[in-house]
């Protein structure tokens, strides 16, 4: 088995800064596929799913594209996938957001708008990120390291699927994670060396799944 | 609430940092990324490239650079200048950026900033502007091409907050009375600003001393606060910049 790592999928399904994903990954020495092709994502040894924009508008894109299935079939294998931002929304079952629609399900719990009485909406900045639990995204990463969300929904997981939270108004899932499936709220590839590393630790989680 | 942020801006010319930098370790001190790359990894928290290009015939330049700059700087950047339509601004996103700024071309048009935010989201739209005091009232003009035009009939904070209501995200507000003095941010337009929009402010234009950075945040009210020459002479590091204003009691990264 080589150690080399895999070239992971990144997942296009036509929103959000892709290339700002890719490069980031290639920056901590991963290689890195963009693609929309549903045969890409069903052999792919690691998949992202990023992406900036409305949740129903995403979730109509990745059925339309055909990505849903292989991305639910590569989750059931254990292939590790990262979801970013509203990718990792994606995840859950279903969000509130714009009249509301079902997710792809891979994690329990639907994702609400933010409840930040008095505060501003979309949440955009810097915000410490508070360890819930152990995981190997975060290993390394100091409790309370500022991390760079813009977001206005947040995931209600289930409480054992919670591994990171922040707060704006209410302290929210910053990461999940269950088994191979993890998300990150804020978006790692903009949060600086704490963000590279947590690429990195999911780079080293995806060739360890592997070997 | 977000923490505080410090934002060094970098002014370019036809591709290359206008002002010229005195970091001994930098190979190439005109060239952006490097010096981009390197405010990021001395933890600056956001940068803004202004494109101060007099001809805008040559909009790949621009381009390139976001393109190169998000190639090796993994944290927030705007791209500001020349950016005059939806296809500009999609330029600069795909190829990298997360933000843009638009100063001028939403003078001209207003609509430009509830067209790019429609497309974008008003977290990609940045609207900068250009202010002078009009001197003894409590009010300031809206000036543009580098503080050298009046603009008719526009009046600093009333334009921030028709901005706000347009879609814009972020207002990026320089006083042209401090920009260059090193005497410290407009303290009376930052407050002024900050209490009359629902959206972030970024203070800049003045800025000579570390002290100044923070006096922004308490005394002006600023969401963020931008600098640039005091960072590219080498005068003081990022790291500084920071400790100055945790000093002074502000929440940064």
């Amino acid at each position: 088995m080589s150690a080399r790592p895999p070239k992971l999928t990144i997942a296009d399904y036509g929103m959000g800064n892709l290339r700002s994903v890719a490069k980031a990954f290639e920056h901590v020495g991963a290689r890195a596929l963009v693609s929309a092709d549903p045969a890409d994502l069903a052999s792919a040894p690691a998949i992202v799913l990023p992406g900036v924009g409305a949740f129903p508008e995403a979730m109509r894109e990745i059925e339309r594209r055909g990505l849903a299935e292989p991305i639910r079939a590569a989750a059931a294998a254990g292939t590790p996938l990262l979801g970013i931002c509203l990718g990792m929304q994606l995840l859950f079952d279903s969000s509130a957001e714009h009249g509301g629609s079902a997710g792809l399900g891979l994690l329990g719990g639907a994702v609400e708008r933010l409840d930040a009485p008095g505060l501003k909406l979309p949440h955009i900045g810097w915000a410490h990120l508070r360890r819930e639990a152990d995981s190997p995204l975060t290993a390394g990463i100091d409790d309370g390291e500022p991390v760079y969300f813009v977001h206005s929904y947040a995931a209600r997981p289930r409480a054992e699927d919670l591994l990171a939270s922040a707060e704006h108004g209410e302290r929210f899932a910053a990461v999940v994670g269950r088994g191979a499936v993890l998300g990150t709220q804020f978006h790692p590839e903009k949060s600086g060396a704490a963000g590279l590393r947590m690429l990195a630790n999911f780079v080293t989680a995806a060739t360890a799944a592997r070997a | 609430m977000p923490l505080k942020r410090l934002i060094p801006c970098l002014d370019i010319d036809r591709g290359r940092v206008v002002k010229g930098t005195r970091f001994v370790d930098i190979r190439d001190a005109g060239d952006p990324v490097e010096l981009a790359a390197r405010y990021d990894a001395e933890g600056a928290d956001e940068l803004v490239f202004l494109d101060i290009t007099a001809s805008h015939e040559d909009r790949e330049t621009i381009v390139a650079l976001a393109r190169r700059t998000a190639d090796e700087v993994f944290i927030p950047f705007t791209i500001g200048g020349g950016i005059r339509s939806v296809a500009d601004a999609q330029a600069v996103l795909d190829a990298g950026a997360d933000k843009v700024g638009v100063n001028s071309a939403a003078l001209a048009r207003p609509e430009l900033i509830g067209e790019l935010a429609e497309v974008f989201g008003s977290q990609c739209v940045v609207v900068a502007i250009d202010a002078r005091a009009v001197p003894g009232e409590s009010r300031w003009d809206v000036h543009v091409a580098g503080g050298r035009r009046r603009v008719e009939g526009r009046e600093a904070v009333a334009w921030a907050v028709e901005a706000a209501e347009r879609g814009a995200g972020e207002i990026l507000l320089t006083s042209m009375d401090r920009d260059g003095t090193e005497d410290g941010y407009d303290l009376a337009l930052t407050a002024a600003v900050a209490a009359a929009v629902p959206i972030p402010v970024i203070a800049s234009g003045g800025v000579g001393r570390l002290e100044h950075l923070a006096a922004g945040v308490l005394e002006g009210g600023a969401d963020a606060v931008l600098a640039a020459s005091i960072f590219h002479y080498g005068r003081h590091t990022i790291a500084e910049a920071k400790e100055a204003m945790r000093a002074a009691g502000i929440d940064v990264r």
